[in-house]
């Protein structure tokens, strides 16, 4: 072997900087204390934040009976004209809660699902879940002509069979991505035609109803919705934050992640039973919401340039794309009430594809 | 069931069946690893190398019998407990999206690594001398996507150095590879044996790689070891013909003095 075919090596060199790029660490208590900071990811999800809060107070101040920006934080603690604490307390604040907690609820159980899947396209859109539980919601709607409630556990109940099903179609040796998505889209596209039978038999009024459900809207949801979502978000999301970490070496492969010490059969099962609860819990608040499990992670993971998914991110930009799409929805045609799902997909589309051209123009390939 | 040649070892498998689903691959298997070894399983396509490494490495569980680690049974273990005594790089690993060279080899500090410790200065050091011993620290700040297949696998091998484990399983590390970058990871592989004192068990294609580097062979075919020991006296003609079903002619490799295989030209024979 000659040596000038090896590629060089110099020992004793050690230019190399250690510490994962764009972050650096944090010791406290002499070494007993180490955490990894990342300015990016921190600055990211701050902004984030403070665009959701905005919009907050935004939506909360616009509407046909306007009410001052200065009189909005009175008015959200009780204070100030009653017909200003009514529309604040009574309507538009659990509006945008609902709105921030579903789209925070569906941002981070999109990222779960890109990740297990290895797929950008693994979101719970095209898997099948959604086309579940919308096939359940208008099943009891049009079969049984019951009420809220009734829809949303049956959105609910299709949203985690349809899952089940499709997870135990696809698994051979644990989950394969694309085998995921393929029989995602099959089935999706098999309920599709049970939805569209199901609305062909039913009566007009009825048809409608389900038809608005099915595009997801957060007209009129209150307290109750706020509660729903919310519990849902601190009880399941802190089970999928601690196992952020793993669900990132599972993306390395699976071989790769057990040697590293990763149970990824245990916390394949964990994240995907989690995720789907919070899909469920999103859709029987709001209806099928479209794009923003699908758009927010990759939003998310652009932004912050961290080389894998983030699950704080895709929550936090989930949350503020649709609390935007459901300003949008409320004010651009107003009076007209547009329903949030249909704007998400237009706004969370259209910043998607600008973030992909700009990436592709950039020339990283 | 404990020989005496188990007691030596940290790494032995017992009575295996290895199964995927119904597919048996192997059956009533026993192995052992020489403790400071550079053991190397060779074996033809299928024949079941890799399915014993995973089981090795607790990838695959058996369907029968049971794997030791350090005297207990593998699967016992905690798995970040097994991944701080037990290293493994497997066949294909992904690297996610515009992931940096440091970045990738620090995630190899997972087993050491919890909520309140995750990212020490020992963790900085080790890191930095996995790249050193492997040759890439000049490499640190570039992305994984922008190196050669070359330069990608040694990333990957000091990712599973920053483990820190006494033991090191590799499955083909020098597929894909072209000869110069074969032999450079092969280099590596018995330097780390030779100096830093790791025990390695690699699967290898090339009958020739693995007698010149093994200190130790184990031969496969069809789900069973039909021999292993020191090259040198395991390797003969007789033996590669009855598991390659190829006709040979053992010569002594002129660089290395031991077995050199070259297939008997069989259209020679035929004119």
């Amino acid at each position: 072997m000659s040596d000038t075919l090896a590629p060089p090596r110099r020992p004793g060199t050690s230019g190399g900087r250690t510490t994962p790029r764009g972050s650096f660490a944090l010791r406290l208590f002499g070494e007993r204390l180490s955490l990894l900071v990342r300015p990016r990811t921190l600055v990211v999800c701050l902004a984030l934040t403070l665009l959701s809060a905005l919009v907050l107070v935004v939506s909360v101040s616009v509407g046909d009976y306007a009410i001052p920006l200065r009189a909005v934080p009175g008015a959200i603690a009780g204070y100030g004209e009653r017909l200003d604490v009514f529309f604040v307390q009574g309507v538009r604040l659990p509006r945008a809660l609902t709105a921030i907690g579903v789209g925070a609820a569906l941002g981070i159980a999109g990222a779960v699902f890109q990740s297990l899947s290895r797929n950008a396209l693994g979101s719970p859109d095209i898997i099948g879940f959604t086309s579940g539980a919308a096939t359940g919601a208008v099943t009891v709607i049009l079969v049984f002509g019951a009420g809220r409630v009734a829809v949303s556990l049956g959105a609910i109940a299709g949203g985690l069979l349809t899952a089940a099903v499709v997870y135990l179609l696809a698994m051979k040796n644990g989950v394969q991505g694309y085998r995921l998505v393929l029989v995602g889209i099959g089935v999706s596209a098999m309920l599709g035609s049970v939805r569209d039978y199901l609305l062909t038999r039913a009566e007009l009024t009825d048809a409608m109803g389900a038809q608005i459900w099915m595009i997801g809207s957060l007209n009129g949801r209150g307290w109750g919705e706020v509660a729903a979502v919310w519990v849902c978000l601190a009880l399941l999301g802190p089970v999928l934050l601690a196992q952020g970490k793993r669900l990132r070496f599972m993306e390395l492969g699976e071989d790769t992640a057990r040697g590293l010490g990763v149970s990824t059969q245990a916390t394949q099962l964990t994240v995907l039973a989690v995720a789907s609860a919070l899909t469920g819990a999103a859709i029987a608040v709001a209806g099928p919401i479209g794009f923003i499990a699908l758009a927010a992670p990759q939003l998310a993971r652009r932004l912050t340039r961290t080389g894998g998914t983030t699950l704080v991110g895709s929550a936090l930009m989930g949350a503020a794309l649709l609390v935007v799409a459901d300003l949008v929805a409320q004010r651009a045609l107003a009076p007209v009430q547009l329903p949030a799902g249909v704007v998400t997909a237009v706004i969370g589309g259209s910043y998607l594809i600008w973030l992909l051209y700009t990436e592709w123009r950039g020339g990283r390939a | 069931m404990t020989t005496p040649a188990d007691a030596a070892s940290r790494l032995h498998g017992r009575d295996l069946t290895l199964a995927y689903d119904q597919r048996v691959i192997s059956q009533d298997l026993a192995v052992t690893v020489p403790d400071n070894s550079f053991t190397v399983i060779v074996g033809p396509n299928a024949c079941g190398k890799s399915t014993l490494l995973r089981a090795l490495s607790r990838t695959l569980r058996p369907a029968r019998g049971h794997v030791h680690l350090d005297g207990r049974v593998i699967g016992s273990y905690p798995a970040k407990e097994v991944a701080r005594r037990l290293g493994l790089l497997p066949q294909s690993s992904i690297a996610p999206d515009g992931i940096g060279v440091a970045d990738l080899v620090a995630r190899g500090r997972f087993p050491h690594q919890g909520f309140l410790r995750q990212w020490s200065k020992q963790d900085e050091a080790v890191v930095a001398e996995a790249m050193e011993a492997t040759g890439i620290a000049d490499l640190s700040e570039r992305s994984v996507d922008e190196l050669s297949g070359g330069q990608r696998q040694r990333v990957w091998l000091a990712m599973v150095l920053a483990q820190q484990t006494p033991l090191l399983l590799l499955d083909e590390p020098t597929t894909y590879l072209d000869i110069a970058h074969q032999m450079d990871m092969l280099d590596l592989c018995a330097e780390l044996h030779a100096e830093r004192g790791h025990t390695l068990v690699a699967v290898l294609h090339d009958l020739n790689h693995a007698c010149r580097y093994a200190t130790h062979l184990i031969v496969m075919k069809e789900g069973a070891i039909v021999a292993e020991g020191d090259p040198a006296t395991v390797v003969t003609a007789e033996l590669v013909e009855e598991v390659f079903g190829l006709p040979v002619r053992i010569i002594d490799d002129p660089e290395t003095h031991t077995p050199m295989i070259v297939p008997v030209d069989r259209r020679a024979a035929a004119r």
